[in-house]
């Protein structure tokens, strides 16, 4: 018998399962898990993703599973859910201050980011609307004249 | 004969082949766009329309009942039993016309979806909401660049000209209603494709005339796409490529 494991202490496991693409935040900070229940039957995870064909969308399911196992979960059963579709809005705070660490630029609803993450100028000018994942475009800073990576508002 | 299929299987063949479709076209530009930068959102257009095509291909494997999954119905399906426009199978050529393409797909994507948000049918509904995000941001750019390259140097203006007359003759197909759309619509499933066309057409002319461009006179529209009675010669070539993995290694994976 496993000792029982609450809905919270997975919640904390899973906020230490980076994102596969952009591992200074968490899959949690991410928004992509969006419910836990523990029962007899084992643990049950909530995903969503972020793009409809986020090509990372399996490795985050397969990180969240070893993840778990490692802890000592037997059963762990994914579930994935599209509705409500994933809002950059729940992305959280922490995670917001760690892209900006990071050199991304956090969503603003503006449709823009706020400043340029390396020097924090303002003049700051979009390349490209897309950018090397999904769910970031290319901007540049006018200032420090550095390009650098905004996580899109969706 | 099979026992016919469902109007919900037809429509959401429709839904996911065009996406699947113009998800393949838009992803052979990988590697060969005229600038980094476009290579980049083409790949990741070409991405979220496969991505949206496996939610709608799901689904209908589902809804069929036969135990055919998303990836048997893109993979092992020949042209005749694909239901996507016309316009979206034909080969890329100029990337003016990938452009204008994208951007009659997605002028009349975001309407549509929007629509479909408020389906009966739930997953219908949910489906659209998730795509609905991701086909406005792509009208965004489209549109953008339909008029920055109309609005250029003479030659842009000249082939976004040029893939306005290749293509307006297959821009009507998506409107002409048929049984399943209104059985479609009977069940509030989804609204006629009809009911969407002046939406459709303001926003496309007013995007063209700030391009400069001019509007072919002509209601002329092709069609046989949607409704699987006719495709291009093009579909077979394309399906050749994109399905030879599994046509020659049956199941294999990755």
């Amino acid at each position: 018998m496993q000792s029982p494991v609450t809905k919270d202490q997975i919640w904390d496991w899973l906020d230490a399962v980076p994102d596969p693409e952009i591992p200074v935040i968490s899959v949690v900070d991410l928004g992509v898990v969006r419910d836990v229940s523990v029962s007899e039957e084992g643990v049950e995870v909530t995903i969503t993703p972020t793009y409809t064909g986020c090509p990372a969308m399996s490795v985050i399911a397969f990180d969240i599973e070893t993840a778990l196992a490692q802890k000592g979960i037997e059963k762990i059963t994914l579930k994935t859910q599209i509705a409500p579709a994933w809002t950059t809005d729940w992305l959280s705070k922490k995670g917001r201050a760690r892209l900006e660490d990071y050199g991304i630029a956090p969503p603003q609803v503006a449709g823009g980011p706020e400043r340029c993450p390396q020097c924090k100028s303002t003049n700051v000018e979009r390349i490209s609307q897309f950018g090397s994942t999904p769910c970031k475009a290319q901007w540049r800073c006018q200032s420090c004249l550095e390009p650098f990576d905004y996580f899109k508002c969706i | 004969m099979s026992d016919t299929p469902s109007p919900l299987f037809e429509f959401l063949l429709r839904q996911g082949d065009s996406a699947l479709v113009l998800g393949h076209r838009t992803s052979e530009w990988c590697g060969l766009a005229p600038a980094i930068e476009e290579d980049i959102a083409l790949a990741n257009i070409a991405l979220d329309l496969i991505g949206q095509a496996k939610l709608w291909l799901e689904y209908a494997g589902e809804e069929e009942g036969a135990g055919r999954t998303a990836n048997d119905l893109a993979f092992l399906r020949d042209a005749y039993d694909f239901r996507n426009l016309l316009m979206l199978e034909l080969p890329n050529e100029d990337f003016g016309r990938t452009i204008m393409r994208h951007f009659f797909y997605d002028a009349f994507e975001v309407p549509w979806l929007e629509a479909l948000s408020a389906s009966s049918d739930e997953r219908v509904s949910h489906i659209a909401q998730k795509a609905a995000k991701e086909a406005i941001y792509h009208l965004e750019r489209s549109e953008d660049a339909v008029i920055a390259l109309g609005d250029g140097t003479e030659e842009s203006n000249q082939r976004m000209q040029k893939a306005l007359n290749d293509l307006w003759p297959f821009a009507g197909e998506v409107f002409r209603d048929d049984d399943i759309d209104r059985a479609m619509h009977d069940g509030a499933i989804a609204p006629l494709p009809s009911s969407l066309q002046s939406v459709w057409k303001m926003r496309v002319q007013s995007a063209l005339q700030r391009a400069y461009l001019t509007l072919p006179d002509s209601e002329f529209a092709h069609s046989g796409g949607r409704v699987g009675f006719r495709h291009t010669e093009h579909l077979g070539h394309m399906l050749a490529t994109m399905q030879f993995l599994q046509r020659a290694y049956p199941g294999a994976t990755w």
